[in-house]
């Protein structure tokens, strides 16, 4: 390899992914500023999307929008191969690792054997990055972990081959141009106006401030009789999907107020500050949510899915408020 | 999120690993801060990894009485559903569903069990014992 690789803990996956493989290629972007130029903040709430049985709650854009978005904005080269047979792109990857190629993978959590087996379900778009081979063993930076770790073949081959919703189909991804220097004040002002942009007019109610809304109304009507057991579950899956999944809710709000933070020194436009300040405060409601939640769950208090609703409307207008204001923040950036 | 809040509250999900989050220091900046986990969230993991369990455990015991086959007990223990394990064998969902049925899994060829072991990770072996 050209340049030894240097692994670093992260927040989340797919940020942490391509932040790393920024700096691998000589250009300085932290994880915060690689999801918020992005555009990678978001909600969706899909409820045709089950995964066992449990819709899909979603903080953050999709997966391989950071990747994409990066790769468009920073100009990077970046080429994505899928295939058909996992031999091939088992094939494929070594040659790359080869080569002295640091490439990134989709792959299914479930099938990582250094996960937390707790933590092990079938969540298909997890990203990590390839730094080398020695014999059958793969050296990792999964960026959720504290250190690099070691992934036996079969494991890795398993993991990108997985089937389901949002299958990674072995894909692979790597970038052949070293990024140039950005104007950052341009590609923020872009990024900002994205992001407003789907938070507040997304065409579809599933998405954005709406999305959150949608879900207040549907977390209202879950029932209660019966021991509510599905009532639980499902508003056990809300938090999961919040704190687990990637970072969830309350962490990518924070991420992105850091973000605005980051941006803010980087260019000098200082209006930014104060809506970083008032994201975090959004983020530690959602963090409150999580924590009402997990009461009624454990039974500290009454099952009251109307209250939790609430919340989620309350959470919607702030955000709604919030994302009007960066709106007019970055029509007014000069 | 101050960074003398992220919680330090040793998540057994977690398994010892620690997860990053942003805090604001006491400079006001934000910064990534290792968590070692949060009780609200174990709680949540912990509902949906006993809602797995128990399904497994009376796919289980239904498997052992003889009233379906062992591939039901598989599914829930590889923390599969339906829908999840008819996409990875590529087989219909109304056929999955009748394979659960003990007489017609003990008819299936070789071929479809060892799809079946291929999409749950284990063994032919292993996919017809429920023990």
């Amino acid at each position: 390899m050209a340049q030894a690789f240097v692994h670093t803990h992260a927040s989340h996956c797919e940020s942490g992914v391509m932040s790393s493989l920024l700096r691998h290629h000589g250009l300085q972007v932290s994880e915060a500023m690689a999801f918020g130029l992005a555009s990678a903040l978001a909600f969706a709430y899909l409820p045709c999307i089950r995964i066992n049985g449990l819709p899909l709650i979603a903080y953050r854009m999709p997966p391989r929008a950071i990747v994409k978005g990066l790769h468009r904005q920073l100009g990077l080269g970046m080429r994505f191969e899928t295939f058909r047979r996992p031999a091939d792109g088992m094939a494929r990857l070594d040659a790359l690792l080869d080569a002295g190629e640091l490439v990134g993978l989709q792959t299914s959590v479930f099938w990582l054997p250094y996960f937390p087996p707790d933590l092990r379900f079938h969540f298909n778009a997890h990203n990590l990055l390839v730094y080398g081979r020695e014999g059958d063993d793969y050296l990792i930076s999964d960026p959720v972990a504290e250190a690099p770790v070691r992934c036996a073949r079969p494991d890795l081959q398993r993991a990108r081959f997985a089937k389901g919703v949002l299958a990674p189909k072995g894909l692979l991804y790597y970038a052949t141009r070293a990024p140039a220097e950005p104007d950052w004040a341009r590609l923020g002002r872009s990024a900002l106006a994205r992001t407003a942009h789907i938070m507040l007019h997304a065409p579809l109610p599933m998405i954005g401030v709406r999305g959150i809304r949608l879900l207040a109304r549907s977390v209202e009507r879950l029932p209660l009789g019966d021991g509510a057991e599905t009532t639980r579950l499902y508003i056990g899956n809300i938090v999961r999907m919040q704190e687990e999944i990637g970072t969830g809710g309350g962490g990518f709000r924070f991420m992105y107020a850091s973000f605005l933070q980051e941006l803010s020194a980087k260019t000098g436009f200082a209006a930014l500050d104060a809506l970083s300040a008032r994201l975090v405060v959004i983020g530690d409601r959602w963090r409150e949510f999580a924590l009402a939640a997990a009461r009624m769950i454990r039974g500290r208090v009454p099952l009251a899915p109307p209250a939790l609703a609430e919340r989620l409307r309350a959470l919607a207008a702030d955000e709604k408020r919030l994302f009007q204001d960066l709106h007019g923040a970055e029509r007014a950036w000069a | 999120m101050r960074e003398r809040d992220v919680p330090q509250e040793d998540s057994t999900s977690l398994a010892g690993h620690r997860k990053a989050l942003y805090a604001v220091a006491d400079d006001g900046r934000l910064r990534l801060t290792p968590s070692s986990g949060w009780a609200a969230e174990e709680v949540c993991n912990r509902l949906a990894v006993e809602d797995l369990r128990r399904r497994a455990r009376a796919a289980r015991e239904r498997a052992l009485a003889g009233a379906a086959s062992p591939l039901e007990y598989h599914m829930y223990r590889a923390r599969m559903d339906l829908a999840l394990l008819a996409q990875a064998t590529g087989l219909w969902r109304w056929r999955v569903r009748r394979h659960f049925r003990a007489r017609v899994f003990a008819r299936l060829p070789l071929s479809l069990r060892e799809r079946y072991a291929e999409a749950l990770g284990i063994s032919v072996a292993t996919l017809s014992r429920a023990d």
